[in-house]
C-alpha cells in the first residue's frame, strides 16, 4: 500500500543576522497507516522543525514531503494552549470554528470524544478549573475534532509532572488507537518513545540526520505502561541511549 | 455546617474588610474635621486655605446659580467624547500597526517622540488652530489618550502567547482570526489597563484644556477662582473633579468585570 507520508530528503536552514543554522539534513521517511513513530535526539537538533515543517508552519529549505490525498496533519504542542476565555467544548471546536466546519455532525463527534474520555462534566468549565493531564487531553480532543488522519504530537507530555505524564500517555495513546490515526511524536524521554511507539527514529546532533530507526516489537505488547514491563524494553532503552552518544 | 475554625477564620476576613473600611472613612472625616477646627481657630488662613465649610457653602451658592451643572456636564462631555474618540482611534492604530509589522517599524521613532513630548506644549497651537473652544479641548484630550492607548494596545498585542498563535496557524487560522479569536480576546486585559489610563488621561487633557481655553468647565472654575483669589471655589472644583475622576474610574472597574468573566 502507499505510504500514508513520504519524506524525501527534507532539509531545513535558519537564516538570522549572525548567519545560517543547518538544522535538519537529508531527513527521509515513509510513514505506513496506523503508524505510531517517535523521533528522539539530543535536545536542540532540530526534531520539532520537522514537524512544523509538516504542518506548514515553517517552509523546508529543500527535500519533498508527499502526502497521500486527503491525508489531513493534526498539530498538538507541549503547552496546551487553551484558551481561558473559552470553555472546555468551545476550545474543542476552535479548529473546526476556523476551518468553518461547525456543522452539527461535527460538533457531535467533537462531544462524543469528550464523553469518550472523561470529560463529559467539563464541557461547560473553563480550563482553569482543569488539572494538566486533563488540559492535555482536552488538547488532544481540539486537534482531533478537525478529523486529521496524522497526528504530529511535539513533546506533548513534557509540561506534565510524572504521575500524570505516566497516565496522559497511556491515555492518549489509548485515544490514537481508538480513532485509528497514524501519528509522528517528537519528545526526548526515551522510555516514553519505546513505550508508546512501533518506531523509535533517533537523530543525530544538529544537523539532524536519521542516526537509526528501530522498529519495537514486544513480546506482550499493550499499553504504554504495560509495555514499561516487557523484557525487550531495556534493551531498546540501551541501544538507544548509545546511539544518542550522551555526554555530560 | 462549617467546623469552627473555619469560622474563626471567616469571621477574621469579615473583622479585616471592615477594619480597612473603617479606617478609609476615617481618614477622611479626621482630614476634614482639623482641617475645619485649623480654620475655625484661626490656626490657618482661610482665605488661602479655605475650609470644609466655606466649600460646602460654594457647592450650594453654585448649585443654586444656573450654570453650576452645566460646567460639571461640559467637563464630563468633553472627557467622555476624548476618552472614547482616544480609545477607538488608538485600537484601530494599533491594529494596523500590528498587522504591519514594518509599518510598526517605521512609526516607531515617531510614537516614541510624541509620547515623551509634554502635550501640553502643543495646548497654544492647537487652540491657534482650531480656536479656543471646545474643539481644541477636546483635540488636546484627544491626543493625549491616543498615544497611549495605541502603545498600551500594541503592547498586549506583543505580550500574547507565541504558542497560541502557532497553534491557531496550525489548525489553518488566517490573520483576521487570528487577530479576532486570539487577540482581541487575550488583550482585554491591557485594554482594560488602557481605558484605565485612559480615562484619568482624558480628564487631564479637558481640565488643561479648560485652563488654556478658559471658557467654562470645571478647569475653569478652577482658573477663575485662583484668579480672583476666590480658593473657596478652586477647592470646590478640585473636589467636584475628584468625585468626577472616580466615578468615571469605577465606571470602567464596572465594564471590566462585564467583560472578564473566565477565571
Amino acid at each position: 500500500m502507499e505510504p500514508i507520508l513520504k519524506i524525501d530528503h527534507l532539509k531545513k536552514i535558519y537564516h538570522n543576522r549572525q548567519g545560517e543554522t543547518l538544522a535538519v539534513e537529508d531527513f527521509s521517511y515513509e510513514m505506513e497507516e496506523g503508524e505510531f513513530v517517535s523521533i528522539v535526539g539530543p535536545s536542540g537538533c532540530g526534531k520539532s522543525t520537522i514537524l512544523s515543517i509538516l504542518c506548514g508552519l515553517e517552509v523546508k529549505s529543500d527535500g519533498k514531503i508527499n502526502i497521500r490525498d486527503n491525508v489531513k496533519l493534526g498539530y498538538m504542542l507541549q503547552q496546551d494552549g487553551l484558551f481561558p476565555w473559552r470553555t472546555i467544548l468551545d476550545n474543542c471546536l476552535l479548529g473546526l470554528e476556523l476551518q468553518h466546519q461547525l456543522t452539527e455532525e461535527n460538533k457531535e463527534y467533537v462531544l462524543h470524544l469528550l464523553e469518550t474520555y472523561g470529560l463529559k462534566d467539563f464541557i461547560n468549565s473553563y480550563p482553569s478549573s482543569l488539572s494538566g493531564g486533563m488540559r492535555q487531553r482536552v488538547a488532544l480532543i481540539r486537534t482531533l475534532a478537525t478529523k486529521p488522519d496524522i497526528l504530529l504530537l511535539d513533546e506533548p507530555f513534557s509540561a506534565l509532572d510524572y504521575q500524570t505524564r505516566l497516565a496522559v500517555s497511556d491515555d492518549v495513546f489509548r485515544i490514537i488507537k481508538g480513532e485509528k490515526k497514524s501519528a509522528i511524536m517528537v519528545t526526548h524521554d526515551l522510555s516514553e518513545a519505546i513505550s508508546m511507539s512501533d518506531k523509535v527514529i533517533v537523530l543525530s546532533k544538529r544537523p539532524a540526520t536519521i542516526k537509526n530507526i528501530y522498529p519495537i516489537i514486544m513480546t506482550n505488547q499493550s499499553t504504554p505502561i504495560e509495555n514499561r514491563k516487557c523484557k525487550e524494553f531495556a534493551s531498546y532503552y540501551d541501544k538507544i541511549w548509545k546511539d544518542l552518544d550522551f555526554h555530560v | 455546617m462549617f467546623s469552627l475554625e473555619h469560622q474563626n477564620y471567616l469571621k477574621k476576613i469579615r473583622r479585616e474588610k471592615w477594619f480597612v473600611l473603617i479606617c478609609q472613612v476615617a481618614i477622611i472625616v479626621i482630614f476634614l474635621i482639623v482641617w475645619q477646627l485649623l480654620a475655625d481657630f484661626k490656626l490657618i488662613n482661610t482665605f488661602i486655605f479655605s475650609s470644609p465649610k466655606d466649600v460646602l457653602d460654594t457647592i450650594i451658592n453654585l448649585h443654586n446659580t444656573n450654570n453650576f451643572y452645566q460646567h460639571i456636564w461640559i467637563t464630563v462631555y468633553e472627557t467622555i467624547v476624548s476618552f472614547t474618540m482616544g480609545t477607538l482611534l488608538g485600537c484601530v492604530i494599533a491594529t494596523i500597526l500590528w498587522w504591519n509589522k514594518i509599518l510598526y517599524r517605521i512609526c516607531d521613532p515617531y510614537l516614541t517622540i510624541l509620547n515623551s513630548l509634554p502635550k501640553v506644549a502643543l495646548g497654544p497651537i492647537i487652540i491657534i488652530w482650531s480656536g479656543a473652544g471646545m474643539k481644541s479641548i477636546i483635540l488636546m484630550a484627544l491626543f493625549i489618550s491616543v498615544i497611549i492607548t495605541i502603545i498600551n494596545v500594541y503592547q498586549g498585542f506583543m505580550e500574547v502567547d507565541a504558542t497560541k498563535i502557532k497553534l491557531m496557524q496550525s489548525l489553518g487560522a488566517t490573520k483576521r482570526q487570528i487577530y479576532l479569536k486570539l487577540m482581541v480576546p487575550s488583550s482585554i486585559g491591557n485594554f482594560i489597563s488602557a481605558l484605565k489610563i485612559n480615562v484619568s488621561m482624558s480628564l487631564i487633557g479637558v481640565i488643561m484644556g479648560e485652563f488654556l481655553v478658559s471658557k467654562e468647565g470645571i478647569g475653569y472654575l478652577i482658573m477663575y477662582g485662583s484668579q480672583v483669589f476666590n480658593l473657596d471655589l478652586v477647592i470646590t472644583g478640585i473636589f467636584i473633579l475628584c468625585i468626577v475622576a472616580t466615578i468615571m474610574y469605577y465606571l470602567v472597574c464596572y465594564v471590566e468585570k462585564k467583560l472578564i468573566k473566565y477565571d
